[in-house]
């Protein structure tokens, strides 16, 4: 036990003696929340709408300065007719052209359905849908103001609701992935690294040599970084909530039990690479190309892998960040219970074994 | 106190790299033993058998009785290793590269301390320095330092002086006596010859093969040609000259003066002063010198059989 | 001063790192065609020299002409007039023998027809014409090393220096490598060498022993034998560089 103990303050002083490294783990994730949080959102704001308003109405010009109010939408053209609609998307003054048809507020007032018509440029359609959606959702604001809860069969019109999001907000889908790839960082890179280092410079062949079990030299490099990768967790957590302002739903201990579980299979894959190679190089390659491109890739919060084709949803399968994101994503964002993320806690547990499984049975207690 | 029977090693995926070749020699206890071989000759494979750390291919060998393939643990816990390559950790001072060592091998530094006392009395105004930032002398002293702090039996030193300047390479080989007294066996490898005078007894090793084993006295006795030195200022041309000469063997400058391995029947010394005289080289001298170990390893050497 | 005569003299060349005076205020010359080695312990301010005079670190103060370039403003020049080898300047494992030819050569600006005669003949000289194709990764050491050595001068220099050029190599290789100066310093060119071995700074014409970055000795080593009353040039070292203050920083 004294020798465990030596090793893990040996490790301490390695990583805090490696103080660039050291800054660049702190402060990627802190860059990463804060890039995410504020410059790359996916929500889109002032959108440029063209309004042909063929009803000039009281109603109609209500509508349009309530669209307009709304910091979503920047009304900045009209028009007249509808055949110029096609000009003003095609040069790309206006992403959306909103069609206000003559007539509307009789047909409102009198309980007809009314009809809108939306033409929006559709060469970015993630931008696409979701500008259409943020429309719709003024449009039924706007009604439901004016004419309270429609209940006539004729007017029923769905409306897509966005559920846990309803401003279908960007930051809440990355934070969870933010976590994911930061952890992956340092417990696959950063473990596999570390060990790799000690064969590289030699030190490996004097520690094998000693009365210490060689798993113990293994083992005593996964402590700190476990340590130092809930630290992380928390840093990104703390960021989210008060300076992004995102709640965290769930239950706080099963996120971090998750978490926990989570680091546990990362850095037993950590090892497995380490068993593989003997040049630092290599290691970090592997974590980088192999293990880095896919956690983005088939993450899920990158790209959706709903919208993937087949093959590439199975291969995603195989990405135990997919899980993870799964997971958090449910209890931070949804705020579900441990029964909800019961099959992503089982397939992690199942990644963990499996890794220290490959990694004992790959490890040497000599050096060849 | 160490048993090396007939171990081969070869590297490569076919095992087409040979290693070491039916390696056999015996280490006694308290011994101060040399492993004198040029880089490549198979130092390291051998001291990795010994140290558990690789597995020969066919052969055995024992440390202090254990099996280095059986008893590896055993042989960890008794044994001291110094790794050709330097293995102490760059960003952890002097003192905590000692502490760490003397931790996983279950000491402390002051049950010890006798024992590196004389050492580290010299870097102890470095306690605190990282080791990195040691010179090379040091850095060697402090590696010696670590692979002695639990008082091994058994200690296995790869080349602990390549690298080293003369000066440091003289303090190392004081310790090692004065450790040889404290009747620790060592086992000391190094590409030095001049160094093997110091061992008790030396191996010879090219190519992963022991040419011979004997003492230092013993070995240069085993030279069967007789080795004449002849001192000139013109160097290159009487190098030139010797060569051509019938009865001389092998000529190559050694020290001061170029030594030439004559054949056994060839006694004339004046007669071969007057020849190079005649060729031009006015200031040669002629003498019969009895070898050193680097002429008799010189000459095993181009005697082997080739692998 | 003849300078044609000397391959290098150096006045009062120091180099400073801020406090730190790492060669202090050396003064020596080299003549064509002399075996020169260059002794020290670690950390005595070898290196350094060797930068200075190889045009790869510029004086602090004082002055060295390198085969009739001063390193201070003709840097460029004194690199084109030397060659240099280093036991760590490795060809390179991964190209083949010719390959490693070609390419050093082409940094001296040998080509076409030029470079594949150089080529042609020190493959011939060193009895290495069937290697050729073969990885220099695969070449035995002693083997590898005395390529080096005539790639370091396939642009003939007038001075080539030698950095440890011996480390590590059986004593036979070794003495093949000293045969290799013996034939090019017979040729005009002149050697400067820094060894660990202390047989083979016997078989320099003069060396210099430099203690705390300055030189404490120079001479033939018989004379310094002498000079100390030994008959080892071990113990002439041994005694100069014990007295160094500073060998381990």
């Amino acid at each position: 036990m004294t020798q465990f103990k030596a090793f893990i303050k040996k490790e301490f002083y390695h990583i805090m003696r490696d103080r660039k490294t050291l800054l660049v783990l702190i402060g990627m994730p802190i860059v990463q929340i804060i890039l995410f949080g504020f410059a790359l959102t996916n929500e889109v704001k002032n959108t440029v709408l063209c309004v042909a308003d063929l009803a000039k109405d009281d109603m109609s010009q209500a509508l349009v300065a309530e669209v307009n109010a709304s910091k979503y939408f920047d009304v900045k053209y009209t028009i007249d007719n509808v055949e110029e609609a096609d000009r003003m998307l095609r040069s790309g003054k206006a992403r959306m052209v909103l069609v206000i048809p003559k007539g509307i507020s009789y047909d409102l007032r009198h309980g007809h359905v009314a009809t809108l018509q939306l033409i929006t440029d559709g060469t970015n359609p993630n931008m696409a849908t979701t500008i259409n959606t943020y429309l719709t959702s003024i449009v039924r604001d706007f009604r439901t103001h004016h004419f309270g809860k429609l209940e006539l069969p004729m007017t029923i019109v769905t409306i897509p609701r966005m559920l846990y999001n309803p401003q279908l907000k960007g930051e809440y889908t990355f934070v969870p992935g933010v976590i994911a790839m930061v952890l992956m960082i340092i417990c696959v890179l950063m473990t596999s690294v570390s060990i790799v280092k000690e064969k590289e410079l030699g030190n490996m062949e004097m520690l094998l040599v000693s009365p210490t079990h060689p798993l113990v030299v293994i083992l005593s490099k996964a402590v700190p970084y476990f340590i130092l990768s809930l630290l992380l967790v928390t840093i990104i957590l703390l960021m989210s909530r008060f300076v992004l302002h995102i709640p965290i739903r769930g239950n706080i201990f099963l996120l971090y039990g998750v978490s926990g579980l989570f680091i546990i299979a990362a850095l037993a894959l950590g090892l497995v690479i380490s068993t593989f190679t003997n040049s630092q190089q290599v290691a970090m390659l592997i974590s980088l190309m192999g293990m880095m491109l896919p956690t983005i890739m088939f993450g899920g919060f990158m790209f959706p892998i709903e919208n993937m084709p087949l093959p590439m949803q199975v291969i995603s399968n195989i990405v135990p960040a997919k899980w993870f994101y799964y997971a958090i994503n449910d209890i931070m964002i949804k705020g579900l219970g441990i029964e909800a993320v019961l099959r992503e806690i089982l397939i992690l547990a199942g990644f963990a074994i499996l890794f220290i499984f490959i990694s004992l049975r790959k490890f040497n207690l000599r050096l060849a | 106190m160490i048993s090396v029977n007939q171990i081969s090693k070869a590297y490569g995926a076919k095992k087409e790299i040979p290693a070491l070749t039916s390696v056999d020699f015996e280490v006694s206890k308290g011994e101060l033993f040399g492993l004198i071989g040029p880089d490549g000759s198979g130092k390291t494979t051998l001291f990795r058998i010994l140290t558990t750390l690789i597995l020969a291919d066919s052969g055995t060998a024992a440390v202090a009785g254990f099996d280095v393939e059986k008893d590896m643990f055993k042989i960890r816990n008794i044994v001291g290793y110094m790794p050709g390559r330097f293995s102490l950790y760059q960003d952890l001072s002097v003192r905590e590269n000692l502490e760490f060592y003397a931790t996983i091998f279950n000491t402390t530094i002051e049950k010890n301390y006798h024992l590196i006392k004389d050492i580290y009395v010299q870097i102890e105004p470095f306690a605190n320095r990282r080791a990195g930032a040691l010179s090379g002398g040091m850095k060697q002293k402090l590696a010696l330092c670590c692979a002695l702090i639990h008082k091994p039996e058994v200690l296995f030193l790869d080349e602990p002086t390549t690298g080293v300047d003369v000066v440091s390479r003289k303090e190392f080989w004081e310790m090692l006596k004065r450790l040889k007294s404290e009747g620790i066996t060592i086992l000391v490898s190094t590409p030095y010859m001049d160094e093997a005078e110091l061992c008790d007894r030396i191996a010879l090793i090219d190519k992963g093969r022991i040419l011979e084993v004997a003492t230092p006295a013993a070995l240069v006795n085993t030279m069967d040609s007789p080795v004449w030195a002849i001192s000139t200022g013109k160097v290159y041309a009487a190098m030139q000259l010797l060569s051509s000469f019938e009865g001389i063997g092998e000529v190559y400058p050694f020290g001061e003066s170029l030594h030439a391995v004559v054949d056994a029947g060839f006694k004339d010394t004046a007669g071969l002063k007057l020849r190079l005289q005649k060729a031009g080289i006015a200031d040669a001298e002629v003498a019969i010198i009895s070898p050193t170990i680097e002429d008799v390893f010189m000459h095993k050497m181009k005697q082997a059989p080739h692998a | 001063m003849m300078t044609h005569k000397f391959s290098i003299v150096t006045d009062k060349l120091t180099k400073r790192f801020g406090d730190f005076t790492a060669v202090d205020a050396i003064s020596f010359k080299v003549e064509e065609g002399e075996i020169f080695g260059f002794l020290g312990a670690n950390g005595a301010g070898k290196t350094t020299a060797m930068r200075m005079l190889t045009g790869l670190s510029l004086p602090s103060s004082g002055k060295a002409v390198v085969a009739g370039y001063d390193v201070g403003t003709d840097t460029e020049q004194v690199k084109k007039s030397i060659g240099y080898m280093s036991q760590k300047f490795s060809l390179y494992q991964d190209l083949t023998v010719g390959e490693n030819i070609e390419f050093y050569g082409g940094i001296y600006g040998l080509h076409g027809r030029q470079l594949r005669g150089e080529a042609d003949a020190m493959l011939m000289r060193l009895n290495l014409t069937d290697e050729r194709r073969t990885l220099v990764n695969a070449l035995p050491l002693g083997w590898k090393q005395k390529l080096a050595f005539s790639i370091a001068i396939i642009h003939k220099p007038k001075i080539v220096f030698l950095d440890e050029p011996t480390g590590g190599v059986d004593p036979v290789t070794r003495r093949q490598f000293w045969t290799m100066i013996y034939e090019a310093a017979e040729s005009g060119l002149t050697i400067f060498v820094t060894t660990h071995y202390m047989d083979e700074a016997e078989y320099c014409n003069r060396i210099a022993i430099m203690v705390d970055a300055r030189i404490e000795a120079m001479g033939q080593p018989a004379a310094l034998k002498k000079q100390f009353d030994t008959h080892s040039m071990d113990d002439v070292f041994y005694r100069l560089a014990r007295k160094a203050a500073r060998t381990e920083m």
